[in-house]
């Protein structure tokens, strides 16, 4: 927070910004409000389509807004389609995941920044070549690795790792480690040595510094990677492809697809199951999209 | 210069809510193990001995046969008291992923396909033999079937359910006011699309989005011109795709592709349905199974087929009938209660009760009732019946390496612009039936 | 306080100063204890580990596989087949060359199309214009869905005979109709206006900070040189973002090599959407399971996208190792 009324302190960006010229932007505001109307067409799109019962498409077409509109697409996809327990799949995955990545990159984040030795630099850009690969790449050895690491059959049905949550989150863990790490080193160099060294004429330890000087001070960095990562691995699609076997474990995002083999032929009810799972990325996004835009916002005008 | 000056960091949201969800979370981070853990036995069944109860996987997604087999687990546990937890998953997607499936962790059962497409399964140990159950239904099963049920190594795999018939399917109402009358070879089926085309009709109903479909009309140009022992030969890639008998199966194809469906490649078997239901298309090659999309009583009843007319010497003698049916994992093997499953959908009570909801196919046990039978049924059960050879389908009777990753683009490519390099088909064959 | 605004300046700026820094580091090292040696090493080894043995090891073995034959059952089946499988896929697999120019094509229109369009929308929302953070929710929303999901809603769009684009252009029903991701002459130029919807709301996110974070006495001072808006943008506000443009260049090539999701929702891949990584995953994981195949396309994937990472590796890290 310190960082926002250190910016407010700095005279020229208010001033400059909000005074000068008061110009109308009518042509910026015509594109804007196009590309918006384009932007929204797909989803408005879909939403009304889900809100139209099959029998008012199919005797006024799907062009027109007569007939009834009502939620039955919904309650139909949602008790017919199983998406309560999707969401609740996703819920497993990512929220471990998330806390997973989190702590692991900051402490190699930690290490490579603020300790200096022979392989940080090295290490730091194994890291993040990793998360660059292209994940497919990977997928038919981690596949065999997992059928091949046998586990008694009361943990996993499989007898393996295959169709279980552990391999999915793990696999998710080491994927999206790199960024995570490359993002907090890079922010972890930016904090003054003075910080440690004081820790250290204390005698503080390495724990002691990175859990009681450095992790504190990265909070808005946990933040921001924190729900960037939320939302990675919700929308993964690629992993639970590979590793889930059973339907009924598969995370929302790629349970989707198969509601379209489900849902054939009738496309409210495809509407409707896929505007039910964009409704959570919804209420995240206007969740924390204030706080979002304040955020950017805060540096440069209000303070 | 601002506050955020690390550019990733800018894609974040505001600080002080995840603030408060960050430091709940690092705390909560012991708790993860045990969370992640709790995995495998949220699903269905754990291992493989339990004996109260049976997981099954189905194919089956489409309303009709998901219900029709809905009403073959209510019958099973009504009998026994066993339940039967069904998992079914869309169609194709099961298909595809049938090898990851078996793999992974199947369930006790599954619906599969009889031929090929089941004895490489089989032959890869993934499955689990039904020897003891056959000795009890085995009386229920014509000798044909008994051989398709059969896996490489001698031992019984597969318990039928039905089979249908490939053929054109019209709309008997449509053809009474044009005057369209059925062909008996291929020449009168060429006249009779151009006659279609002329009245503004889409003469040969086409879908292959899914890829599959196509085979259909591959195998039947392939039998009436070669034979059904060519078409078993090559599917096993013991005849050459390079020669001029394959070539000419693609020579006599592209003189009905101006009279397909053009958005063939867009659509899947579904949409076809629908389009001839709608009188679009005049007739459309596919299994009896199309008849489920009929809803409506009136249309159904308006709907007949023909089979593939004749091409060559070859006649009419053969038919593809596919036999779809269970399978029992190689795990389920050990479940009592699965292996009680298999032989109850061998049994005509368990036939009857999967055909009273689903007409649209022929039950394959002796003994299953036929006095419900349309028209329409006993004109299947009939060419089946009559038929001196009966095929599987390209995809259960070759590699499934070379029908999915061969076929399926050569044939969409074909639709598309009427080429087929079928010296690179064997090429590509080679490869991939050395490395199995 | 000044303190704290001076810490957030981004590495790159801060040269001096980091030269200085390192002087201090190099002599902590002698002063870490026993017991921090092993924190370290915990802290270090744990992540390295994971790192190896969930990214690089299946690196490895997928290179490895690439030159056997093997039908993915016993581990005894495997058998080598040399250079087999490359000569395969490049000589006889007809979907390769055509799914090499998708991922050319995909790159290619993130980079010139989707991108700039993004910066566009920023620069524009970057004036103090009524509803910019209206319109910014809007552009942004669709970022926050999953690429299957974005193929899924688009299908709605593109439908042929119940979709709206053909409605609005007033073909729907009639013969005229284009199958928007059925006609493989069309699909991947849908498929890719569909991922620019999501990509460019992404970048414009991104730059939009960017623009925040470009002293404003930069610009201020163009224009007492006479700099007209463009000049000032393209000479002073554009280099000055450079951090920024180039994690957008990374992440624009990202997602172009792992474009997936989109098409294999539309229709695995096939019939005008072959994208090497829809290729590999149906070698590998669909019914025509075919492992030495798809470890060489997984190989041909790896050794496109280590073009990009080194490129972009050597432009982060080798200042560093010089300093």
């Amino acid at each position: 927070m310190s960082t926002t009324a250190t910016r407010a302190g700095l005279p020229t960006a208010e001033q400059h910004r909000s005074g000068s010229r008061p110009k109308r932007h009518y042509g910026t505001h015509i594109f804007l409000t196009a590309m918006a109307v384009m932007w929204l067409i797909p989803l408005g799109w879909a939403l009304l389509t889900a809100l139209r019962p099959i029998a008012s498409t199919n005797e006024h077409g799907y062009f027109s807004v007569a007939g009834d509109f009502n939620f039955d697409n919904f309650v139909q996809a949602w008790t017919q389609g199983g998406i309560a327990k999707y969401f609740w799949n996703s819920v497993i995955i990512s929220v471990p995941a998330v806390l997973l990545v989190l702590f692991l990159s900051s402490m190699m984040a930690f290490a490579v920044s603020r300790v200096s030795w022979k392989f940080n630099v090295t290490l730091l850009i194994m890291f993040t070549a990793g998360n660059l690969l292209p994940p497919q790449v990977l997928a038919a050895p981690l596949f065999e690795m997992a059928k091949h690491f046998e586990v008694p059959y009361a943990f996993s049905d499989s007898g393996n790792m295959l169709n279980t949550y552990i391999v999915v989150i793990a696999v998710n863990t080491a994927f999206q480690m790199g960024f995570c790490t490359f993002v907090l080193s890079n922010y972890m160099k930016a904090l003054s040595q003075d910080l440690t060294e004081a820790a250290l004429v204390d005698g503080a330890g390495i724990w002691r510094q990175y859990r009681e000087i450095i992790m504190p001070l990265c909070r808005p960095a946990f933040a921001a990677l924190g729900t960037l990562e939320v939302i990675f691995i919700y929308n993964d699609y690629f992993w639970p492809l590979i590793f889930i076997q059973s339907g009924d474990r598969l995370p929302v995002t790629t349970a989707i697809n198969n509601l379209q083999g489900e849902f054939l032929n009738d496309y409210n009810l495809l509407a409707a199951g896929a505007v039910i799972t964009v409704i959570p990325t919804l209420i995240v996004y206007l969740l924390l999209q204030r706080q979002f835009v304040a955020g950017l916002t805060l540096g440069s005008s209000k303070g | 210069m601002a506050a955020h000056t690390e550019p990733s960091l800018t894609a974040g949201p505001g600080r002080r809510t995840i603030l408060k969800t960050m430091g709940v979370g690092v705390a909560g981070l012991a708790g993860v193990p045990l969370l992640a853990a709790c995995t495998g036995g949220a699903g269905p069944s754990g291992g493989g001995t339990e004996s109260s109860g049976l997981t099954f996987g189905s194919g089956s997604s489409d309303e009709v046969p998901k219900k029709a087999y809905q009403a073959v687990t209510d019958a099973f546990t009504k009998k026994t008291g066993k339940t039967v937890s069904t998992n079914v998953v869309p169609h194709n997607d099961f298909q595809n992923k049938i090898n990851s499936y078996l793999q992974g962790s199947p369930d006790d059962t599954f619906t599969w396909f009889a031929g090929y497409r089941m004895q490489f399964y089989a032959g890869k140990g993934l499955l689990a033999p039904v020897d003891d159950v056959w000795e009890k239904i085995g009386g229920n099963f014509s000798d044909a079937l008994k051989t398709a049920s059969t896996g490489p190594d001698g031992k019984m795999y597969f318990v039928p359910n039905y089979n249908y018939p490939w053929g054109f399917f019209y709309r008997k109402s449509l053809w009474a006011e044009k005057g369209y009358e059925v062909p008996e070879n291929f020449d009168a089926l060429k006249t009779l699309a151009a006659k279609m085309k002329a009245d503004g009709i889409i003469p040969i109903g086409f879908a292959d989005k899914d890829g599959w479909p196509a085979m259909g009309t591959f195998d039947y140009i392939n039998m009436r011109l070669n034979g059904y022992q060519f078409h078993v030969d090559l599917c096993s890639h013991k005849e050459s795709w390079d020669q001029p008998k394959v070539t000419e199966v693609f020579t006599t194809w592209s003189a009905l592709l101006p009279f397909q469906d053009p958005a063939a490649l867009g659509q899947t078997w579904q949409d076809a349905a629908r389009a001839l239901a709608a009188k679009k298309t005049g007739m459309y090659l596919l299994g009896s199974f199309v008849t489920q999309q009929f809803t409506d009583p009136a249309v159904l009843k308006d709907i007949d087929f023909f089979p593939f007319p004749e091409i060559a010497t070859e006649g009419r003698d053969a038919v593809e009938a596919p036999i779809d049916g269970l399978l029992l994992s190689k795990k389920g093997g050990e479940n009592a209660a699965a292996r009680q499953f298999m032989e109850f959908i061998g049994t005509p009570e368990a036939q009857d009760a999967y055909a009273a909801v689903d007409p649209s196919n022929i039950a394959t046990a002796k003994g299953t009732d036929t006095s419900t039978f349309s028209e329409l049924n006993k004109k299947c059960a009939d060419t089946i019946a009559n038929a001196k050879f009966i095929s599987q389908f390209f995809d259960r009777d070759a590699l499934p390496a070379m029908a999915n990753n061969v076929m399926i683009p050569a044939l969409q490519t074909f639709l598309k612009d009427g080429k087929m390099d079928v010296k690179n088909l064997e090429a590509q064959a080679k490869t991939l039936y050395a490395a199995q | 306080m000044s303190t704290t605004a001076r810490d957030l300046v981004p590495p790159e700026s801060r040269a001096p100063s980091g030269a200085q820094a390192k002087g201090v580091k190099s002599g902590k090292v002698r002063r870490l204890s026993k017991r921090d040696k092993v924190v370290l090493s915990l802290m270090v080894g744990i992540p390295t580990l994971i790192q190896l043995v969930f990214v690089w090891l299946p690196t490895l073995m997928s290179i490895a596989l690439s030159f056997m034959r093997w039908n993915g059952l016993a581990l005894t089946d495997i058998r080598p087949a040399g250079l087999g499988n490359y000569q395969y896929i490049s000589q006889d697999y007809p979907p390769f060359w055509p799914a090499m120019q998708h991922n050319l094509l995909w790159l290619a229109f993130l980079a010139l199309v989707a991108t700039p369009l993004g910066l566009l929308l920023a620069v524009l929302l970057d004036q103090q214009i009524r509803g910019s953070k209206i319109y910014q929710s809007i552009f942004f929303a669709p970022v926050m869905l999953s690429l299957a999901l974005v193929g899924i809603i688009w299908q709605l769009f593109y439908q042929r005979d119940n979709g709206l684009l053909n409605f609005l252009l007033g073909t729907s029903g009639t013969p005229q109709a284009v199958d928007w991701f059925g006609d493989s002459s069309v699909n991947i130029w849908a498929a890719l206006i569909a991922a620019t919807w999501r990509h460019a709301g992404y970048v414009m996110l991104l730059y939009l900070a960017g623009l925040k974070g470009v002293d404003p006495s930069l610009k201020e001072a163009a224009a007492i040189d006479g700099a007209n808006a463009v000049q000032t943008f393209f000479r002073v506000v554009f280099p000055a973002m450079r951090p920024i443009n180039i994690v957008i260049v990374v992440i624009t090539i990202i997602e172009s090599l792992r474009a997936f999701d989109v098409v294999y929702v539309i229709n695995r891949g096939t019939n005008g959407l072959e994208l090497i990584s829809a290729l590999v995953i149906q070698n590998l994981v669909g019914e025509g399971q075919v492992i030495g195949v798809g470890s060489a396309l997984a190989v041909v994937l790896l050794v496109i996208s280590l073009v990009p990472i080194v490129f972009y590796l050597s432009r982060t890290f080798g200042k560093e190792n010089k300093a």
